[in-house]
Parts: C-alpha cells; sequence; structure tokens
C-alpha cells in the first residue's frame, strides 16, 4: 500500500470518526446526573416529611417509595414522564419512578390488547425482570450471609 | 443538607447509569437489573445501608435501593421465622412499592390513553 493512500485512509478514518462521535456522552450524563438527582430531591423532601410522620424509619423509607411510586405513575398517566425520559436517559430510568413509569406505560399500551392478555399480562414486561433478577440476587445473598451467621438450626 | 446530599448522590448513581448505557451496548433493561442485583450484593455485604442512612432519597430512590431492599427484608424475616423467611421476606418492604405499582398502573390504564 502507497503511504499516499495510507495517509488519505487515516484522514478519512479521522473524518468518520468525528462524524460518528456525535453521541455527546457528557451532555447525556450531565442531564440523567440533573434529572436522577431532582427526582431524589423530591424523594428527599418526602422522606424527611414521612420521617415526621411514621413510627419508624423503615416505614418512612416505604411510604417514600410508595409516594415517589405514585408520583411516576402519575406522570406517566399525564404523558410527562416520556418526555423526562427523552431527556434524562438513565436519569429517569433509574430512580423507582422509572419502575413506576414502565409498568404503568406497559399497561397503558397493552390495554388495547385486552384486560387479562392484555394490561395484566404485560404490566410487568419491564420491570419483570427487575423483580426476577432482584429476588434471585437477595435469595442467594440472604442464604449465604444468614448461613455465615448460623441462623439456620 | 440532606436535601443536597440526596440531590448528588442520586444524581451521581443515575450519571454511572448513563455511563454505562452510553459507553456499552446494554439496553437500559440490563442496567436496570444490574443495579437492583448490586444493590442486594451491597445489602448483604453490609454497605448500602449505611449508604442509605448517609445519603437518604439519593440510595433509596435509585433501583439499587429496591434491590437492597429486597434482600434486607429476607434477612429481617429469616430471622423472625428461620429459612422460610427466604421465600416471604422478598416483600416485606417492597411489597408496598410493587403493590402500589399495580393499582395505580391498573386505574391509569382504565382512564388514560397511551400517547402516539
Amino acid at each position: 500500500m502507497d503511504p499516499k493512500t495510507k495517509a488519505e485512509q487515516k484522514k478519512y478514518q479521522e473524518l468518520v470518526k468525528g462524524h460518528s462521535k456525535k453521541t455527546p456522552i457528557l451532555k447525556h450524563v450531565v442531564l440523567a446526573f440533573l434529572i436522577g438527582g431532582s427526582i431524589c430531591l423530591i424523594g428527599q423532601i418526602a422522606l424527611n416529611y414521612f420521617s415526621t410522620v411514621e413510627r419508624t424509619q423503615g416505614e418512612a423509607a416505604a411510604t417514600t417509595l410508595a409516594f415517589m411510586i405514585f408520583l411516576g405513575a402519575m406522570a406517566t398517566g399525564f404523558g410527562v414522564y416520556d418526555i423526562l425520559g427523552e431527556i434524562g436517559g438513565a436519569g429517569a430510568a433509574i430512580p423507582i419512578t422509572g419502575f413506576a413509569n414502565t409498568v404503568v406505560a406497559s399497561a397503558m399500551e397493552f390495554r388495547r390488547e385486552g384486560f387479562l392478555l392484555g394490561m395484566a399480562a404485560k404490566m410487568f414486561v419491564i420491570a419483570g425482570p427487575v423483580l426476577v433478577y432482584g429476588i434471585l440476587a437477595g435469595f442467594l445473598v440472604t442464604l449465604i450471609k444468614a448461613s455465615l451467621l448460623g441462623l439456620f438450626p | 443538607m440532606s436535601l443536597l446530599i440526596a440531590f448528588l448522590v442520586g444524581g451521581t448513581i443515575c450519571a454511572i447509569g448513563q455511563i454505562v448505557l452510553d459507553t456499552t451496548k446494554l439496553t437500559p433493561a440490563h442496567v436496570l437489573v444490574g443495579f437492583t442485583i448490586t444493590g442486594a450484593i451491597l445489602n448483604g455485604l453490609g454497605i448500602y445501608e449505611p449508604f442509605i442512612q448517609f445519603a437518604g432519597a439519593g440510595a433509596l430512590i435509585p433501583v439499587s435501593g429496591f434491590g437492597s431492599a429486597i434482600a434486607s427484608g429476607m434477612l429481617a424475616e429469616v430471622k423472625r421465622l428461620g429459612w422460610e423467611g427466604l421465600f416471604t421476606g422478598a416483600f416485606e418492604i417492597t411489597g408496598l412499592g410493587v403493590t402500589a405499582a399495580v393499582v395505580f398502573a391498573s386505574i391509569i390504564a382504565l382512564i388514560a390513553k397511551p400517547r402516539k
């Protein structure tokens, strides 16, 4: 291969690289940080409030989660969460409101396929894996930990 | 102060998720499952609960907090019941959230129309 074409190839590759670098990772990450952080901020306001109302810290945490799921569900119903997801990416998906969003959005979308085989069957089409692997991971972790702690007679 | 910490920690967890999404070929579903499993393991190692004590909603609200809650519910039930707790504990804490999601999703699917 003569050096001229090699240089041209390199130039071409740089050109391709310049054009394919259009996914602005930094912008995505900053937006995810801001949206995700804001959702957790709202969660903290709720947690601070429920901590004064509920008897234990655990109950306050559970109530906060349910409240955030309610917010995520409402935002999905009004079509707001779709927009939030487009802007925030992982920032909208990773908080528990995103879990609620996938459940509600699936229920809404598959309702037209019927209430049994549509809405109910497909409600957890995205959230299901989170439940399944969360339970499996929790099961293994707890099995090992409880054995090590000697909690099984 | 708790608000600022929740914002920073929660934002950082989401930013890590976005970096994984943008730099690998994993789908959002993979990332959600990965964070859930990570939360359960960190809970087992005794790391996630002190983390929630420190960061509050910043650690609780991301889906890793959900995974952690599954594991801590199981351990609490094992302490109470023995091995049966492995099978009753998963929804000890998270049951409220899962039931809330099902109820709200059903009501909203009845009254709202999906966007195109």
